[in-house]
């Protein structure tokens, strides 16, 4: 298996291409600029870290090694999550239910996929378990932030119907439901169209990776199934926690809705 | 009897008994805390205080059981699904109580978004009244309604009444608190008073 091995002074003409969408900014008047140069600092910051920081646990082979960088990969996750809601839950809800959300659900695929699938020797082995936790995480963070952020903003714009429906005597399973559906169908919908357009419109960057590293073809194609179907279970699992969580947080054990218990909206 | 005893909620505090078949007028000028209060006796936002029916405490039983038995009618009432009949366990029971307040007998297949606010408002009532609660909370049930609507709609709860529903009946109709209640309370800042009548 050969490939074809860059160095960063390779990189200097393509990132050329971003900054021609500085420039398209400047020129159209977007306002993009500020935000297009601190995303693509912090990408390449945390790319070139993170490369130099597995080659730690990469080295050391480790459980414990491979549980902190996989318990830092989660807490980054959940920030990101909350980073993403207009409106947020309250104290340690805030940051625990993506937290734990994303971890039972991205740890559970992970450690199915480790255990059952791959089998590598150990099976903590760092080369596979956080690569194959990082594309889980990443996915599955979109569908529990995309769920809580359509359950809470419905929340607040039908808290009409939802009190209607209460006030006659509805249970909270029964008064909500209408929104829970709508959450996870939101949540679930970036993975339902990575998994439509893949292979016709897009191919995903892993399988192009293995290809690019002179894997053959099928093989790539029999990881990213892997993958993909790993993505859905885990971004299925985790959607569902977080908004049916979300809903039982957002409600009381007297089956009233508790939008008192969101904070504030946060200013753009 | 629904028994309120120190009930409170934010700056409202209230005590007070409803009969049977009493019907009491709640009046008070914008933004004292009359939803509040009527939100408050059905537990919709949390409280404190005691509220028992019939002697049995509010939190012997669920909210949704209690919320059947002491049932919120808000001004403007929300809607969960898109058609009319949706609304309804069965909708040809809703069909004497929706022709009665002045509907069409077809307005079950309506899209809630043709109604007007005064069609909202009636179906909202009917849909209340399904339920056959023993207190019925009304936060301005009339307030969008023409003088013959309302007339409607104070006829047919007064039959509720007679039969011994009970009501709270929140208005800014003068007129109307006093042809509706057997008594009636003003809120106002330093709380909720019996106004002394005739």
């Amino acid at each position: 298996m050969t490939y074809i091995q860059l160095s960063y002074g390779d990189l200097a003409l393509p990132a050329l291409l971003v900054v021609m969408d500085g420039v398209l900014s400047l020129a159209l008047r977007l306002k993009l600029e500020k935000q297009l140069a601190i995303a693509t600092m912090r990408m390449v910051v945390q790319l070139v870290l993170v490369g130099y920081v597995l080659m730690f646990p990469f080295a050391a082979v480790s459980p414990l090694w491979t549980a902190l960088a996989a318990v830092i990969m989660v807490l980054f996750a959940s920030r990101e999550i909350v980073a993403r809601h207009k409106r947020r839950l309250p104290g340690v809800w805030k940051y625990g239910l993506g937290a734990g959300c994303t971890l039972l659900a991205a740890g559970t695929v992970t450690m199915f996929a480790l255990l059952t699938e791959l089998r590598p020797d150990p099976w903590y082995h760092p080369r596979y378990a956080l690569p194959l936790l990082g594309m889980i995480l990443g996915n599955t963070m979109t569908g529990i932030s995309l769920g809580l952020d359509v359950l809470t903003n419905s929340l607040v714009r039908e808290r009409a119907a939802v009190e209607a429906c209460l006030a006659l005597g509805g249970t909270r399973h029964q008064a909500l439901l209408p929104i829970i559906r709508d959450a996870l169908r939101s949540g679930f919908m970036p993975i339902m169209n990575s998994m439509a357009a893949i292979g016709l419109v897009s191919l995903p960057g892993m399988m192009t990776g293995q290809i690019l590293a002179g894997v053959e073809p099928v093989d790539a194609v029999k990881y990213q199934l892997l993958i993909m179907f790993l993505i859905a279970g885990g971004t299925g699992l985790g959607t569902l926690a977080a908004v049916l969580g979300g809903a039982h947080l957002l409600t009381d054990h007297r089956h009233r809705l508790r939008l008192d218990r969101i904070a504030a909206e946060r200013s753009e | 009897m629904l028994t309120v005893s120190g009930l409170k909620r934010l700056h409202i505090s209230v005590s007070f008994d409803l009969q049977d078949g009493e019907c009491v007028a709640l009046q008070g000028p914008s933004g004292v805390g009359k939803t509040l209060l009527l939100r408050s006796i059905a537990d919709l936002d949390p409280n404190e205080g005691t509220v028992k029916l019939d002697g049995t405490l509010r939190e012997a039983m669920s909210g949704p059981a209690w919320r059947k038995r002491v049932t919120y009618l808000a001004a403007e009432p929300g809607w969960w699904s898109d058609t009319v009949h949706e609304h309804f366990t069965t909708w040809d029971d809703a069909l004497p109580l929706v022709t009665r307040l002045g509907l069409p007998d077809g307005c079950g297949p309506w899209p809630i978004q043709r109604l007007s606010t005064g069609e909202r408002q009636r179906l909202g009532l009917v849909r209340a009244l399904m339920l056959r609660s023993r207190v019925l909370l009304l936060d301005e049930p009339t307030s969008a309604l023409d003088s013959a609507s309302a007339a409607a709609v104070e006829s047919l709860i007064a039959e509720r009444i007679a039969n011994g529903t009970s009501v709270i009946w929140s208005t800014h109709d003068n007129a109307q608190a006093r042809r509706v209640g057997s008594r009636i309370f003003v809120m106002g800042p330093d709380g909720c008073i019996e106004e002394n009548r005739p």
